[in-house]
């Protein structure tokens, strides 16, 4: 039986959904869904969920309250306004909402509002046998998953043919060799690997500004490969003059200083990639961001060449963000562009500022690969 | 679920000895629910049946995340009506199952008996039911959409009622029909050669004229007196559709149902302890439950933070008002005394307490039980302070434990059941079909984005422009809503 509150918990599901789409810009830009993962669920904060009324400003109001203290000593606690417990029922909520929602939801609502399209999977999928359904027949088995219809069928059809039927009396007697029984039959899905290598410049010109865009970018690509991938693993790389692998929280809070040798990154990444990632089974996403300050034009020309022939053959594709700052010249993006303006394979993408993600992730994302 | 014969058994126990007390309740059905039914119940405010609205939706969430995770449990859910409906949850123990039944049983005298509650509908089950019949069928032939739409802007009005309304004889203000007033001015008596002297005549012409303009506004003033009643001035007067009347209609009969209940919370779960712990600790409690009885008893009137606590108020107030009167502590004769040890032995056995509660709840609500009752001594014994904002520290502060001043406070707390005071007091403003309200400043300002979002509300039932009056920062301002924007203006 469906419960009467179900309809009404599912509109609200609903109209959750819809805020959190029509605010996806400002959650993106504002990043403040970061610090709010669980495992599996993110809490989202909903503003104007509550439907308005008349009332006290709630943080300016006197009030009574009961306990030890002098005057002038802070009052612990919130005032509460209502019991949760009690007839009325009517329960005061907080000024802003907070719903818990699936991440995979998220990635949903991220998808549709992107509008990205589905990736297509490359290289062979490693087999994954996921739960076991009764869509198969035998023979023999347990009477209590006898396949009554096909067990009435096989006895109609055989009656007929040896002549046994009579339309005026149309009584059909199975036999032991009609029946027909339910057998679980394996489901097998075809799984597919992923490995996001993120590489990010922590040169000198890279403010906490350009790392936050980063880290925020980052977030949401994470979120939408990991629902499209079961599988996933994420590598994290930073580099100046030289590069090194580092875990998820250095990566965001590192801060070093010096030139920038963009070659660097890309060595190890292809280092990364041929040890750990090298059969067909992975599908690699390197994702490099920079400020697009590079030590020299001849490390550029590295660069490319390393990418032709050693990264990109290895990559679903590659993703190059620059990130706007006071002291970048921006130079990096146009040499990339300039040696792969025509290939699919590389996408760059510039982003001035928050409000540039937005546009950003659908740029790297937006081609299915 | 019907109840356990075990539990049915104790309930004919308890409610021979809620009788025996004199509590006189309606028939009362135990249902027992499992804790997700009990959720999806509470969220319709303890009805089965509620019109389809998201907002159930939200509280349901809310309330199964709060028991999932283990911040809280809804003991007692008790409905005010005939038969009185109560919900007991099935995994809790004996001894909660017990005290729960008794506390709905002092729930149940003080629905029937509190004189608030006369006015309630007690069949109001029924009437849900119907509002819900309704509702769906406008869904059907409206859209569900728009008429969604419509009830979230009628729920955001629906604390613009007249709370005293149902104690009145008639509800509405009968239009006052006299002849215009006379615009002669007032003249001083004098003698002929003195008359330019003292009522010169230039002085008179102002007069009239001042008289004349101010009998004309009047004139063009729609509202001889203001309306608290917004909900049904909307209805009377707005610009609506049948099937809008009807929602409005809706959620109007729904609020004045719950109104009693918001205006006796202190009084209400007082008597409902009081009772429980009487027949708990008197009649039906065993030995071995005694520590469960007491642990939940603490979390029942134990004060969350400085908040006050309902049940923990309420129950002292009555055990201290019975414990006056049963040795006579009041009246002028106790109060003049100045001797504090004749004070203190003070005893004339008079044994009138436990008739006086049982007057008190048939009489009072929050704000008179309070006036009446609360003495100086209670509020020291209690602890009791007024707090306020301190903008310097950016935090609540203990302001004062002055008896007047916190007996001040928690009526202006109680006052319209804490809500704020608004009323329609203009409806056609300039001669512009412009609609007025005011809200009653005390010393509580509205909390300004909710204000005008509500505001945007009346705005598009009204659909002239709509004005509010009200008071930031000492200063009085007028929000005017109009084709859904808002604009702040000085009142001069």
């Amino acid at each position: 039986m469906v419960r009467r509150i179900e309809q009404d918990h599912f509109r609200f599901r609903e109209i959750v959904r819809g805020k959190i789409k029509s605010g996806l810009k400002k959650y993106i830009s504002q990043g403040e869904l970061i610090g709010r993962i669980g495992k599996k669920t993110v809490s989202i904060p909903i503003p104007q969920i509550e439907l308005p009324r008349f009332r006290f400003d709630q943080g300016k109001k006197d009030g009574v309250g009961s306990g030890s203290g002098e005057p002038g000593d802070p009052v612990d606690g919130e005032p509460q306004e209502g019991e949760g417990t009690g007839e009325a029922g009517e329960g005061e909520g907080q000024h802003v909402l907070e719903v818990d929602v699936d991440l995979d939801d998220l990635a949903k609502i991220l998808g549709e509002e992107l509008e990205l399209p589905n990736i297509q999977p490359r290289g062979a999928a490693e087999v994954e046998s996921s739960h076991s359904r009764y869509t198969g027949i035998r023979q023999v088995g347990p009477e209590s998953l006898r396949h009554a219809k096909r067990t009435y069928k096989n006895a109609l059809k055989r009656q007929m043919t040896s002549g046994g039927y009579d339309p005026d009396d149309p009584r059909i007697i199975p036999i032991r060799e009609d029946r027909v029984y339910r057998a679980q039959k394996q489901k097998q899905e075809p799984q597919y690997n992923a490995a996001i290598i993120y590489m990010m410049d922590v040169s000198g010109s890279m403010g906490s500004e350009q790392k936050e865009i980063v880290r925020i970018e980052a977030f949401w690509i994470d979120l939408w490969l990991r629902h499209q991938y079961k599988n996933i693993e994420t590598v994290y790389l930073v580099h100046d003059a030289a590069a090194k692998e580092v875990d998820q929280h250095t990566f965001f809070h590192l801060r070093e200083s010096g030139g920038t040798k963009i070659s660097s990154a890309y060595e190890l990444c292809q280092q990364i990639i041929e040890e750990r990632f090298g059969n067909d089974m992975w599908n690699v996403y390197p994702f490099h961001f920079s400020d697009g300050d590079n030590w020299s034009g001849k490390d550029t020309t590295h660069c490319v060449n390393l990418l032709k022939e050693k990264l990109l053959p290895r990559s679903n594709m590659f993703c190059y963000g620059q990130v706007k700052s006071a002291y970048g010249s921006g130079q990096f993006k146009r040499d990339l562009d300039q040696h792969f303006g025509q290939d699919e394979r590389v996408i760059t993408s510039g982003i001035p500022d928050r409000d540039g993600i937005l546009n950003s992730i659908k740029d790297f994302l937006g081609k299915g690969k | 679920m019907r109840l356990t014969p075990e539990l049915a058994r104790w309930q004919e126990v308890i409610e021979q000895h809620a009788k025996e007390y004199g509590l006189d309740g309606y028939e009362t059905i135990f249902e027992l629910l499992s804790y997700d039914e009990l959720n999806e119940v509470a969220s319709f405010g303890g009805f089965p049946t509620r019109y389809p609205h998201w907002r159930f939706g939200m509280q349901y969430e809310q309330l199964s995340k709060g028991y999932e995770f283990g911040l809280s449990k809804i003991y007692e859910l008790v409905i005010n009506n005939d038969p009185c409906y109560a919900y007991l949850m099935t995994s809790n123990p004996l001894v909660d199952q017990k005290l729960v039944m008794s506390h709905v049983y002092g729930h149940n005298d003080f629905f029937k008996n509190n004189a608030w509650f006369a006015p309630t509908n007690r069949k109001m089950m029924d009437e849900m039911a119907n509002h819900a019949t309704k509702v769906r069928r406008l869904v059907d032939r409206i859209g569900l959409e728009k008429v969604e739409e419509f009830i979230d802007t009628a729920l955001s009005l629906e604390n613009l009622i007249d709370r005293m309304s149902p104690y009145r004889g008639s509800t509405r203000s009968v239009p006052n029909k006299n002849e215009p007033a006379s615009t002669d001015p007032h003249r001083l008596p004098s003698k002929d050669y003195m008359e330019s002297f003292i009522n010169p005549p230039e002085v008179m012409e102002q007069e009239r004229a001042r008289r004349e303009q101010a009998e004309e506004e009047k004139q063009k003033q729609s509202m001889p007196r203001p309306e608290r009643d917004i909900l049904s001035y909307l209805i009377e007067n707005a610009p609506l559709q049948s099937w809008q009347v009807e929602i409005l209609e809706i959620v109007r009969s729904e609020a004045y149902y719950f109104s009693p209940q918001g205006m006796t919370k202190i009084m209400n779960e007082g008597w409902a302890s009081y009772w429980h712990q009487k027949i708990m600790t008197k009649k039906v409690l065993q030995d071995d439950e005694v520590i469960d009885y007491a642990d939940t008893m603490a979390g029942v009137i134990s004060a969350s933070g400085a908040a006050l606590n309902p049940y923990q108020i309420g129950l002292a107030l009555y055990h201290d008002i019975e414990e006056r009167w049963n040795t006579g502590r009041h009246g002028l004769d106790f109060d003049n005394c100045s001797d504090l040890k004749t004070k203190a032995a003070w005893n004339t056995k008079a044994n009138a307490g436990r008739e006086k509660i049982f007057e008190v709840r048939r009489h009072h609500n929050d704000i008179t039980f309070i006036d009446e009752f609360l003495t100086e001594d209670f509020c020291h014994r209690h602890k009791l302070f007024t707090y306020g904002w301190n903008p310097q520290t950016q935090q609540r502060e203990i302001t004062t434990r002055d008896f007047p001043a916190v007996k001040e406070g928690l009526l202006r707390q109680l006052t319209n059941a804490g809500d704020p005071v608004i009323e329609v007091v203009d409806a056609n403003f300039n001669n512009r079909g412009e609609l007025v309200l005011r809200h009653r400043f005390e010393d509580s300002e509205l909390e300004a984005p909710f204000a005008k979002a509500t505001l945007t509300n009346v705005q598009s039932i009204w659909n002239r422009p709509v004005l509010l009056e009200t008071v930031i920062d000492d200063r009085p301002v007028r929000y005017r809503a109009e084709e859904g924007r808002i604009e702040l203006e000085n009142i001069d």
